[in-house]
Order: structure tokens, then C-alpha cells, then sequence
């Protein structure tokens, strides 16, 4: 799969045009980078010498499918986006199993370890984001995994042999997907979060209980404000420890408690750093040749960690390089998203603030749930589970302010026959 | 004789209405059974109505009395029987045999009816017999008696097949007698018959007659007496029949006179356009064969027996009685009203047509060998009552009527109840507002219901069937004869009930009838006075009389029609015309109450709905008590269609919903009599009306009282759908259903969404419901909130409460409530209140379930007549009920077409 490191090849399109191209890397080949280079190509193709240097041995998958590529669901093809024809064809040199290892902004050059050295007129970090683990006793053990790529799914799969017990340690969104992947290969799997429900960023209380249900459904025991102290083993993980003194037996710890943006290679560098690499609505660093997008930006000092707002940075910086005017004001927060299966839409305030008045509908045992929020007749908030047809009209509404039209509508779904005369 | 039916159906009659239906009933094995209407049955040739058609989803034992009670403690059958011997004897001791009262129930059958009759009047020795045919036809058999000298139906149906005209007075036929209304329907049809209906209301048969007479409530003795200086002015006096077979004209003539001279002075009084008033007199003069069919309107009234014989008198002065095609015709309310009648179940009556002339009273003493029989009359329905509430009545034993809905000024006889040292209840069903009274000592005997009972019934042309049994008696229920004559054993007189089968007491009560007789009595059934049980159990139906030697050995004949011959049962053999007195309502309107409060039927419920209460399909023509209102009251008044209104009167109120109609003239509102306790928190139309009886018959004005009408703002309307009976918080107002899958509320409540919310929390809590879920939908901003309990995946309850403005959708959410399982988007729609899939809108037929949206649908699809639109979706296909309502439907449909 890999492209040769030692490829050199130069395109010659120069002649095209008669200007001189313009040496862009990428670093990063996530699901951001290329849908920037895709976004790239179709603007103006001929305008840039384009490498990409991504540190996985692949070429940019489907980064969402992780958690059904680990339960079996779908194969690694599935989960394949462009083929290197793809990239070849469009005239972009593709480094892939290269970690960067060094920015240098006097010489305009990136380093790829001592194999590339590669001079750029403008450079695009998409390095995302790392995985998260607890600073706790244990949690160097073999048997704890991180889950964040194709390689922490393979060496889950080896793990989770038949009467493996595992946990997993966060009920975020791709924790619960984790654990749903597990219990799928018929693995004993416990959830741990140590919030009093799951996705209490995204979730109310409600959602978060159908969601929980949808888990314990799907085998999963959970147990919510379950605060992990330490893992334990001769060798190899045996057990977890909660701070209550819970012991929980297992074979295999999945740690999935965030990630936090990579950052080091910018900041080496000397780029402006907040939490992530910082940008302006142009996704411009503190280096205005070189640019940043996806999970590793922080933009108006929002970090995001979803691929939505990565996608519209990759759109944006795309037209700004084709010298279209372009500005990024930030993704309204929401999230819609299935848990493995389960439908989920949460945007703008999830739980009810005293001056809003709450809707609500709530069918736990058909698996529905769906929560908006009003202040003033305009909607400020939306949580739904199990369908999520109206998530559109919900972010529309709360980006723009506007008032409402027809609340019923929005709840209960534009689709379904019109309401019936009394 | 009928050849017996292939077992396993059973030939029975229905239990509804006076028309007596043949119905064959098979039973399942499993308490249900499957209906059909008997081809055979002379009384509807295999046709059913809505009601009847509904029958096997009446059988089920939900809120059957089982065991016998004392004071609210089931005991048994021995210990509640020495209770009421017991008390009976103290009662009879302490204040004389005439402090015990009976009141019966044109529901009981024959032989029930006799041997409470002559367990009363024989043995106890007290007068004081009435039964809730009082409240019925009581005006009628007054006016029989007055004009023929005996309590006789002159005619038959089949002159309702060979008449040429059918005035209709005081009868919604179409909703009250289907199956007649079906064969008037089909001799329009088959001759041309025409059709006039005289109505305060325009009734759904005022809407399929030839011509309509909306007549002020009252006023139908001017119209009459108008028609009789007609006829006699105009010719058509039938001058050999007046002469030889009459007496009494010159006087009822003058009286008619001064009453109404002219055309111009009925129009006057009626309200009639004289033109309408001209074209019925001519209409009637000039067709011989006319039958003048009159119902509760006429009956129910303080002025009943002179309606009846004002229109008698028409009859009798055109000789147009006893012959095919013509005469008068009471149309009876209940299945036995007749048999009542017959058995002499009524407190002006003695038994089997013989009243308290010396010779009568003695004739009966001797047949029975009761010394201690009672010499005179007794107080009839509305004094038996007052009786009570005076403390002069100490024991009341009820039997198959539920009088604390049904009685005028129900109220105060609830209340009264208390004095009594004992009530006596026998009765089916647990919950009536009748078993719920309460008397000093309190017994509830439980009684056999339609299909566990056998007996005789006599319909409307005086044609006995039997009902039969095709279930199982439930729990301890007993036949009401068999009480009663272990009642009469214990108080020892232990050979004068002896019964020991129905056909028993039928050969007695037929022996009775044919007593001395000797063609003296119009009620003679001597033929079947030796009935053997076998051919007790096929031998009928037969109309009466059917005296020992009519027809060949072993196929008696009865008789189709009387007084053909002219000769009547007065003693000079001459029927009487009658002097009424001018119309009037026993009550004025008043400005504190300005409008006249008439009452009756809807078309699928009976009575107070303890039957018909319990079938889904019968509860989905109107689901909830209304009043009708003419459209500028309803402004005048602030009332909207489908708000909720307080109807008053000087004795009680009720709240209903309204429903803005033409159908009721301005000044009249109207409210069904059927929603009891049990049915609804106010609706108990005997709680309204004052009831002035009548002075000849005693029957209760019911259908003319003073009454104001007002909106009430209630907060929020809804309705909660339960698989079990469940009762709704004090304060709120609602009414019950049965639906598809267990029974609906309709509620009108001050409570917001919140509080609602929070009980529904408290529920769920509830031991009742442990282990259920609770689906909700809440917007209590806007005051909305709709909810439903699973358990698991079957759905148990359902609840949507809305603003009152807003209504939820009762049919969409019956449709949803069916399913034992909703899918995902029947859940969702429980909580949205909008429909997964389109509503069938209210039901118009109830026989085959089909609403009002498919019908318009139907019509809007092309379907342009009845028949096509019951080809196209079988809507009016089977009882034929609803056909009015779809031809409305299909006029209101091409006039907007047009």
C-alpha cells in the first residue's frame, strides 16, 4: 500500500500554465487531508505540486468505521476511501508510514525522519489528534489499548479471544462504539465512564439513559460514575480497579477517554499553540504559509473533535487556496452520529437552562427520544435519539436564530401524514 | 311451527326494543357467541339493526354481578334470601304489606314478570307493582283502553308492509326500530308508500320522510284534533263503521273544535306552515290504508293518553282499524314491555288484562288461591318513588332497571334510597347506578342475563317468543322466577310457587288469561294454556289472542289483527272517541330556564348502556353525552361545537358536549338518555327532568323540561384509552367508551399539562403498574402532554391531554389503541397525535366499522347512491340504520359538487 519513500518524482505541468506550481505538503493523510486534497484537486488542479505524508501505513480510510470494522460488521475495504490510482491520477505524491518529525520554517522544509526531506511553498497540518491515557498506575500493561486507528482495532481483535473479558474505559461517543464492536466478537465487555451518564457532552439525561439502554441491549454492561484508580497484572493486564475498590476482572482494556490535538510537531516549530494549533478563519497558523485543519486546529479557541467541522475546514482552506473567498466562522456545535446503530442528533444546549422551555418526547422502549429546546420561540437546542430526520432544520434553526414555523413540525417530523382535524 | 335449527345455533329474540327480532345465536364454546338474524322470525325475516347485529360483544362477564351481596359482603345464595325474607316479614309486620314495593322491568321476561306479579299482589299483598314500562308506553295502553276497553294493538307489522302512508309521530323509527324502519323503507319502495313524520326534532326519519311536520313540542293534540274536524268537515267520516261500532264522536268532535277549528289554527299552535298542515290532512284523507305509528313522543308526555287518543280518534271516525295496511300502532320501547302488560306487571293493572272491577279481583283470588289479594290500585313509577322519599315505602325490590338514571329527578330518589329498611337489587350488571344505591339494609341478588335466561317476551304486534339460553349462567346468577318463587315458599306459601320450570309458569299464566274468559278478554292464550315443555321450547312465535279452539289440533292460530269486526272490549261491544283536553307542556319555560329540554335515543346505545356499553362497534357512533343546539342558540349562548356545556333544569344539571345542529329549533335542546354513572361523570338524564305525570296513566312528562344551557371553560380536553375499566380523578368531566382493545375516556379537566403529568408519574409508580414504561410527549409551554404505558412491547394505556381548543384525536388514537403491539410509528403517533395512517373518521356504520372519511371518500371516489357507496365499502349494508346519515352525506356531498 505504501508509496516508495524514495520516489522522487517531480510532475512537469509547469508548461501548462507557464507559471511556476507552487510546492504544497500536506502532513496528515486523515479523513480531513484528503477530503482537502479532493477538495483541492477539483478547485485547481494545476496550481499546486501537492505530496502528502501520512504517518499510518495506509492511505486515508474511513476513520468512523473503526468501531464496525472491530465488530465484524464491515471489512477493511469497506473502510477504504481513495486508492493510490486516485492519487496518482490527480498528480499528488502520497508518503505514506512516514511519521513528520520536523517543521523548518526558516528553509521551508519538512522532515520526514532520515528518509524526505520536503521543501514547501505552503504547508498543511492535518495531523488530528492522540489518543488520551489516563495517568493512572497500570496503564503501560500489555492489554491496554488506545482505539483510534487500524492498528489499535487489529490489536484489539488479537486480544478479544473467545471468553476474553474486556473493559472499556469512557463513554464517549467511540468508547461505546468500542465496547458495541466487542460485545459483537462475543467478548465478556464492560463500559466504564465516570460521568453520571454517557455523551454528557452531546446528551441530556434521557438521551443518555436510551443510549445506555441501546449498550446494554447490544451486551454491554455499563456502569456509569465508575472512577478507574489502577490496573493490575503480573505482566499483562488482570484486573481494573475502581476507586470505590471494585475489582473488575479482564483481559483487555480499552482506553478511550479523549484525545487532545497533536500538537508538537507546530509546536516545535514555534507556531502559536492553544490547545491545538491555532488558526484564523482563513485556517491560517501564526505562519501564513502554513495552515492547519481538522482535530489538531483550534479555531476562535474552539477544538473540535468531529469530522463535520474537519470537513468544512478542508472546504474552506481548499477554496482559500484556489484564491476563492473563503471564511470559516465555526461549526455550530452539533453532533449526529449513530451508536453503532442508533441514531443520535444533539446540537446547540443539551440540558434545559431555567429561562427555556423544554419539549420533549420520549419513547424509551421504541428507542426514541427527542428534546427541543425554545427560548423567545427560537430554538437553542435539539437532542434526538433513535430519528433523527429533522437534525437539518434543527441546526439551520439554531445557527440562524430565526423563529420558529411550525414546532410540531420539528418535533414530530414534516413526513408523517399531516395532523388530523379534531 | 318452526322446524328446529341445525344444532348448535340457537333460535332466540333479541333484547333491545319492542320490535322483537328473531336472532339465531351460536355459541363458541368460550362465553362468546356468533350472531345472525333468524330468516324464519316473522318479525324481521333475518335482519338485525346495529344493535342487535352487536350482541355477541355484550356477553363478556366484565362487570357482571356474580354473587349475591349483603351491604357490599358476598354471602350466599341461602344467607341473602334469608336477609330479604327476614326484613320482608319485618317490613309487612311493622308497617303494613303495602310499605313493600316492586319495581319491574319490561327486560324481564314473562314468567319473571308473572311471579313477581303474583308474589305481590297475591301473596305479600301489597299494590304497589311498577315497572320502567311506566316511564314507556303506559299512555299507550291508557289510550287503548280508553278507545277500545282494553289494552289491545289492533294491527300488525305487515300493515306496515301493505299501508300506503306511514305517519310517524313522536318516533325516530329510523334509530329506534331499524328493522321496521326497513320494512316501511321497503314497501316505499315496493308501493310508493308514503311517509310523514311528526317531530319536534328533524330526526333522521323526519329526513327520509315525504313530508315533515317540525311541530312545537306539545302540540300534537292540535294537530290531531285539526285532522279530525277535517275529516269529519271534508267527508270523510266513515258514517256505517261511527254509527254501528262507535260511541262519543259529537263530543270529541267539539272538543276538537274548539281546540283547533282550522287549518290556520293549527299552524298557529304547531308552528307548522299551514301549507304543510293542508297537504298531511289531505294526504291522510284521501289514503284508506294508513297507519299511524307513534312512539316515546307521543307516550312520554303529561299529556300522553290524549296524544294517543287524538290520534285514535282519527282512526276510528275513517273506520281505518282491523284491516290490512291501517290502524293505529304503538311502537314499543323495550323487548317485554308487552309481556309486562300481559302478565298485569303494572300497579293500574291486576293480571292478564284484568284490572279491580269485584268480578276481576274474585276471578283472580280464586285462580290463585291467594285470600290476601290486593282489591285496588297502586302507586304507579313517579309515586312509588315519592313514596319512598316519604318513608312510606320501607322495602324496594328492583328488578332489571336501573331507575337511578332513568326516573325524573333520579337525584332525590338516590337520595331517598337511604330510608328504606331494605333494597332489594336483582340485577346482571355490578356497577349500574341502581346497584350502586344504598338502602338502610342493602341485597344484590345477581340475575341471568340475555342468552342464560329462557322465557317468553311479546313484541310490538303481540307475538310471543321465546328467549332462549345458549350460555352458561355465570357465577351464582339465577333466573328472576326462581327467586322470587323461593322467595314466596319461604313465606310459606309453599304450593302457589311450586314453578318449577319457565314453561310451568307460562301454562299458568296462559291458564289465567284464559280463565272465565270466554272471549270477554281481548288476552286469551288458551290454546297454549298445556303447553308440554317440549313444545314450550318450539311451539312459538304466536301472536295473541290465541283462544283454546283456534285453529286445527296442535297448530293453534293466533290472531293478525283485532277489531275488524268492529266489536271492541267495552261492554257495549263500541269503541270510544275521546274528548282531549287543549295541548300544553306541564312546565313553561322561564326566563331562568328558557329553553324545552326533550330527551330520548341515539341509535346504537339502549337504555343506560349496560349492554350496549360494552360493544366497541355500538360505542363509536357517539362516544360521549351531548345536547343539540339550533345554531343561533348556540351563539346567543356562546356555545361551539364540541365545548362542553352545563345543562340546567330546577332538579339537577348535567355537562355535555354540545353539538351545534338545525336539527332541533331554536328554543329546543336535546339530550340522549343513556349515560348513567357508570358511563359519565354528569350526563344522568333523570337527573334533569321534572317528569309530570300524566293524569290518566301516570307516564312521566320526560321530553318537555324547562332548562337553561351555558358553556363551561374547562382548561384542557383529552382522553385516556385503558385495557381495564379505570376511573378518572374527582372534578374532572368525562365519559366512557368501549373501544377496540378495552375502553376509552373523554375528559374535560381545570388540571394543567404539569399536574397531569406528575399523576401519570404517580401511576406509573403504582403497584398496578410495576415493571411498565412510560413513552411521553411533553410540551407543558403550550399545555400539551400525551403519553403511553407499555409492558414490554403491548401497549396498556394511552393518554393525550391538550389546550380545549385543540381536541385530541379520539379516532386516530382508537385506531392506534387496536393494536395490541404498536409498531415504531403507531408508538409515535400515539405520542404525536398525528396519524401513522389515515383516520377512518367517526364511525357511521357500526355493523361493518366504517367511518365517516371512507363514506366521503366513497362519495368523492363517484360512488352516487346508497347502494353503490355499500357496494364500494359495505357501509349501510347490513342493518340499513346508518343509510340516512350516508345519504346526507351523499347530498352534502354533490351540493358542494354542484
Amino acid at each position: 500500500m505504501a508509496t516508495s519513500p524514495l520516489d522522487t518524482r517531480v510532475p512537469d505541468a509547469r508548461a501548462e500554465t507557464g507559471l511556476p506550481r507552487e510546492r504544497l505538503v500536506v502532513v496528515g493523510n486523515g479523513m480531513a487531508s484528503l477530503r482537502f486534497l479532493e477538495r483541492l484537486t477539483e478547485d485547481c488542479r494545476d496550481r499546486f505540486d501537492v505530496t502528502c505524508v501520512g504517518a499510518e501505513p495506509q492511505a486515508a480510510y474511513n476513520r468512523v468505521l473503526l468501531s464496525s470494522l472491530l465488530g465484524g460488521e464491515v471489512d477493511e475495504a469497506a473502510c477504504e476511501f481513495r486508492g493510490l490510482d486516485w492519487y496518482a491520477a490527480h498528480g499528488i505524491r502520497l508518503i505514506t508510514g512516514a511519521p513528520v518529525t520536523q517543521i523548518d520554517r526558516e528553509n521551508a522544509l519538512v522532515m520526514v525522519g532520515e528518509t524526505h526531506v520536503l521543501p514547501f511553498d505552503k504547508l498543511v497540518l492535518a495531523v488530528g489528534s492522540l489518543p488520551i491515557r489516563l495517568p493512572k498506575p497500570g496503564m503501560d500493561l500489555p492489554g491496554v489499548i488506545t482505539f483510534r486507528d487500524l492498528a489499535d482495532v487489529a490489536a484489539i481483535r488479537r486480544a478479544a479471544v473467545q471468553h476474553a473479558r474486556a473493559i472499556v474505559i469512557g463513554g464517549g461517543l467511540l468508547g461505546l462504539e468500542a465496547a458495541v464492536g466487542l460485545a459483537r466478537l462475543g467478548v465478556d465487555t464492560t463500559l466504564l465512564h465516570v460521568m453520571d451518564r454517557l455523551m454528557e457532552r452531546q446528551l441530556d439525561h434521557h438521551a443518555a439513559g436510551l443510549v445506555k439502554r441501546a449498550m446494554e441491549a447490544r451486551g454491554v454492561r455499563v456502569i456509569l460514575q465508575a472512577d478507574t484508580d489502577r490496573i493490575e497484572g503480573d505482566g499483562r493486564v488482570e484486573r481494573l480497579v475502581l476507586k470505590d475498590g471494585t475489582v473488575l476482572p479482564a483481559e483487555l482494556v480499552v482506553m478511550s477517554v479523549g484525545v487532545r490535538p497533536s500538537v508538537g510537531l507546530a509546536q516545535a516549530a514555534g507556531l502559536e499553540i492553544g490547545r491545538g494549533i491555532k488558526v484564523d478563519d482563513r485556517l491560517t497558523t501564526s505562519d501564513p504559509r502554513i495552515f492547519a485543519l481538522g482535530e489538531c486546529a483550534e479555531h476562535r479557541g474552539l477544538v473540535y473533535g468531529l469530522v463535520e467541522p474537519a470537513y468544512e475546514h478542508a472546504e474552506t482552506l481548499a477554496r482559500h487556496l484556489a484564491g476563492q473567498p473563503a471564511e470559516y466562522r465555526g461549526t455550530a456545535l452539533s453532533t449526529s452520529l449513530k451508536v453503532s446503530g442508533l441514531p443520535v442528533f444533539s446540537a446547540g444546549t443539551v440540558d434545559t437552562p431555567d429561562d427555556a422551555e423544554a419539549i420533549v418526547l420520549s419513547d424509551p422502549g421504541a428507542g426514541l427520544y427527542r428534546k427541543l429546546l425554545l427560548r423567545d420561540g427560537k430554538l437553542i437546542g435539539a437532542v434526538f435519539v433513535g430519528d433523527i430526520a429533522e437534525q437539518g432544520a434543527c441546526k439551520g434553526l439554531i445557527r440562524s436564530g430565526d423563529p420558529i414555523e411550525n414546532v410540531d413540525d420539528l418535533m414530530f417530523g414534516r413526513l408523517a401524514s399531516e395532523p388530523l382535524a379534531a | 311451527m318452526l322446524q328446529p335449527v341445525a344444532d348448535p345455533a340457537v333460535r332466540t329474540t333479541c333484547p333491545y326494543c319492542g320490535v322483537g327480532c328473531g336472532v339465531l345465536a351460536t355459541p363458541d364454546g368460550q362465553g362468546g357467541a356468533a350472531i345472525a338474524g333468524d330468516a324464519e322470525h316473522p318479525a324481521n325475516y333475518g335482519r338485525l339493526c346495529s344493535k342487535g347485529s352487536a350482541l355477541g360483544e355484550t356477553l363478556s362477564l366484565e362487570n357482571r354481578l356474580l354473587h349475591p351481596q349483603v351491604d357490599g359482603t358476598r354471602v350466599s345464595w341461602d344467607a341473602a334470601l334469608d336477609t330479604v325474607v327476614g326484613k320482608l316479614r319485618a317490613v309487612a309486620d311493622e308497617h303494613g304489606p303495602d310499605a313493600i314495593a316492586f319495581y319491574l322491568s319490561g327486560q324481564l321476561l314473562t314468567e319473571d314478570y308473572y311471579v313477581a306479579n303474583k308474589l305481590a299482589k297475591g301473596f305479600i299483598g301489597t299494590p304497589h307493582v311498577d315497572t320502567n314500562s311506566r316511564l314507556c308506553m303506559s299512555s299507550a295502553v291508557a289510550a287503548h283502553r280508553r278507545a277500545f276497553g282494553s289494552d289491545t294493538v289492533p294491527g300488525c307489522y305487515e300493515d306496515l308492509d301493505e299501508a300506503d302512508l306511514i305517519v310517524l309521530v313522536g318516533s325516530n323509527t329510523a334509530w329506534c326500530h331499524p328493522v321496521l324502519f326497513r320494512r316501511m323503507a321497503d314497501a316505499k319502495a315496493r308501493r310508493g308508500t308514503k311517509f310523514v313524520v311528526i317531530d319536534p326534532r328533524r330526526t333522521q326519519t323526519a329526513q327520509e320522510s315525504d313530508l315533515f311536520l317540525g311541530i312545537r313540542p306539545g302540540t300534537d293534540v292540535a294537530l290531531f284534533s285539526g285532522l279530525l274536524v277535517y275529516l269529519s268537515d271534508n267527508g270523510f267520516r266513515d258514517r256505517a263503521f261511527v254509527e254501528s261500532h262507535t260511541a262519543g264522536l259529537d263530543g270529541a268532535l267539539e272538543r276538537a273544535r274548539l281546540i283547533a277549528p282550522d287549518a290556520a289554527a293549527v299552524a298557529a299552535a304547531t308552528g307548522v306552515p299551514e301549507a304543510d298542515i293542508a297537504a298531511f290532512y289531505a294526504l291522510f284523507s284521501g289514503t284508506r290504508r294508513v297507519v299511524t305509528a307513534f312512539s316515546q313522543g307521543v307516550n312520554q308526555s303529561a299529556q300522553g293518553t290524549d296524544k294517543g287518543n287524538s290520534i285514535i280518534n282519527c282512526h276510528l271516525i275513517t273506520g281505518r282499524i282491523g284491516e290490512t295496511g291501517m290502524g293505529p300502532f304503538s311502537l314499543t320501547g323495550q323487548p317485554n314491555a308487552m309481556g309486562g302488560r300481559e302478565v298485569g306487571g303494572l300497579a293500574n293493572m291486576l293480571a292478564a288484562h284484568m284490572h279491580f272491577a269485584p268480578e276481576e279481583v274474585d276471578r283472580v283470588r280464586r285462580f290463585w288461591g291467594a285470600p290476601r289479594i290486593i282489591t285496588g290500585e297502586g302507586m304507579k313509577a313517579v309515586a312509588l318513588f315519592e313514596a319512598v322519599a316519604k318513608g312510606k315505602i320501607k322495602a324496594l325490590w328492583v328488578m332489571g332497571t336501573n331507575p337511578l338514571v332513568s326516573m325524573p329527578r333520579a337525584d332525590l330518589i338516590r337520595d331517598a334510597l337511604g330510608g328504606l329498611d331494605l333494597y332489594v337489587v336483582s340485577e346482571a350488571v355490578a356497577d349500574s347506578d341502581t346497584a350502586r344505591g344504598l338502602g338502610k339494609t342493602t341485597v344484590l341478588l345477581p340475575a341471568q342475563g340475555w342468552g342464560e335466561k329462557d322465557g317468553t317476551v311479546t313484541n310490538s304486534e303481540r307475538r310471543i317468543s321465546r328467549q332462549r339460553r345458549f350460555l352458561d349462567s355465570p357465577g351464582e346468577a339465577r333466573p328472576d322466577w326462581a327467586v322470587l318463587a323461593e322467595v314466596g315458599r319461604r313465606l310459606g306459601h309453599g304450593r302457589a310457587f311450586a314453578f318449577d320450570s319457565a314453561a310451568a309458569i307460562f301454562r299458568e299464566h296462559a291458564g289465567l288469561s284464559a280463565y272465565e274468559n270466554n272471549g270477554t278478554r281481548d288476552f286469551d292464550l288458551g290454546a297454549l294454556a298445556d303447553l308440554s315443555e317440549a313444545a314450550y321450547d318450539v311451539n312459538l312465535p304466536v301472536q295473541w289472542p290465541i283462544p283454546k279452539r283456534s285453529g286445527p289440533r296442535g297448530a293453534p292460530q293466533g290472531k293478525a289483527r283485532l277489531f275488524g269486526d268492529g266489536r271492541f272490549y267495552t261492554f257495549d261491544q263500541r269503541a270510544r272517541f275521546v274528548a282531549v283536553q287543549p295541548p300544553g307542556l306541564a312546565l313553561a319555560v322561564s326566563e331562568a330556564f328558557p329553553f324545552v329540554l326533550n330527551t330520548g335515543r341515539v341509535r346504537d346505545h339502549w337504555h343506560t348502556m349496560t349492554r350496549t356499553g360494552k360493544s366497541q362497534r355500538l360505542s363509536a357512533h357517539r362516544a360521549v353525552p351531548f345536547v343539540e343546539v339550533h345554531p343561533d342558540d348556540a351563539a346567543a349562548h356562546g356555545l361551539a361545537d364540541g365545548g362542553i356545556a352545563r345543562l340546567t333544569t330546577a332538579h339537577g344539571e348535567a355537562e355535555l358536549e354540545v353539538t351545534v345542529t338545525d336539527t332541533v329549533v331554536p328554543g329546543n335542546v336535546f339530550m340522549p338518555m343513556h349515560w348513567g354513572g357508570a358511563f359519565a361523570s354528569r350526563a344522568r338524564v333523570g337527573a334533569l327532568v321534572r317528569g309530570m305525570p300524566d293524569p290518566v296513566s301516570g307516564q312521566p312528562e320526560l321530553k318537555a323540561t324547562p332548562a337553561a344551557v351555558a358553556p363551561v371553560a374547562y382548561r384542557a380536553r383529552g382522553f385516556l384509552m385503558t385495557r381495564r375499566q379505570v376511573d378518572l380523578p374527582e372534578g374532572w368531566w368525562w365519559a366512557r367508551a368501549a373501544i377496540t382493545g378495552g375502553w376509552g375516556v373523554q375528559f374535560a379537566t381545570q388540571d394543567s399539562s404539569r399536574a397531569v403529568a406528575l399523576m401519570v408519574r404517580g401511576l406509573i409508580q403504582s403497584e398496578a403498574l410495576a415493571g411498565c414504561e412510560l413513552a411521553e410527549y411533553a410540551d407543558h409551554a403550550r399545555d400539551r402532554y400525551r403519553c403511553a404505558v407499555y409492558d414490554g412491547a403491548r401497549l396498556v394505556a394511552c393518554l393525550a391531554y391538550a389546550p380545549a381548543a385543540e381536541r385530541p384525536d379520539w379516532e386516530a388514537a382508537k385506531a392506534l389503541f387496536a393494536a395490541e403491539e404498536p409498531e415504531t410509528a403507531e408508538r409515535r403517533a400515539l405520542l404525536s397525535g398525528r396519524a401513522a395512517t389515515a383516520s377512518a373518521g367517526p364511525v357511521v356504520c357500526a355493523c361493518h366499522g366504517v367511518g365517516a372519511d371512507v363514506i366521503t371518500a366513497t362519495i368523492a371516489a363517484g360512488a352516487g347512491s346508497v347502494e353503490t357507496v355499500g357496494a364500494a365499502c359495505k357501509a349501510g349494508t347490513n342493518c340499513g340504520s346508518c343509510i340516512p346519515e350516508i345519504r346526507k352525506m351523499l347530498a352534502g356531498q354533490t351540493a358542494r359538487a354542484a
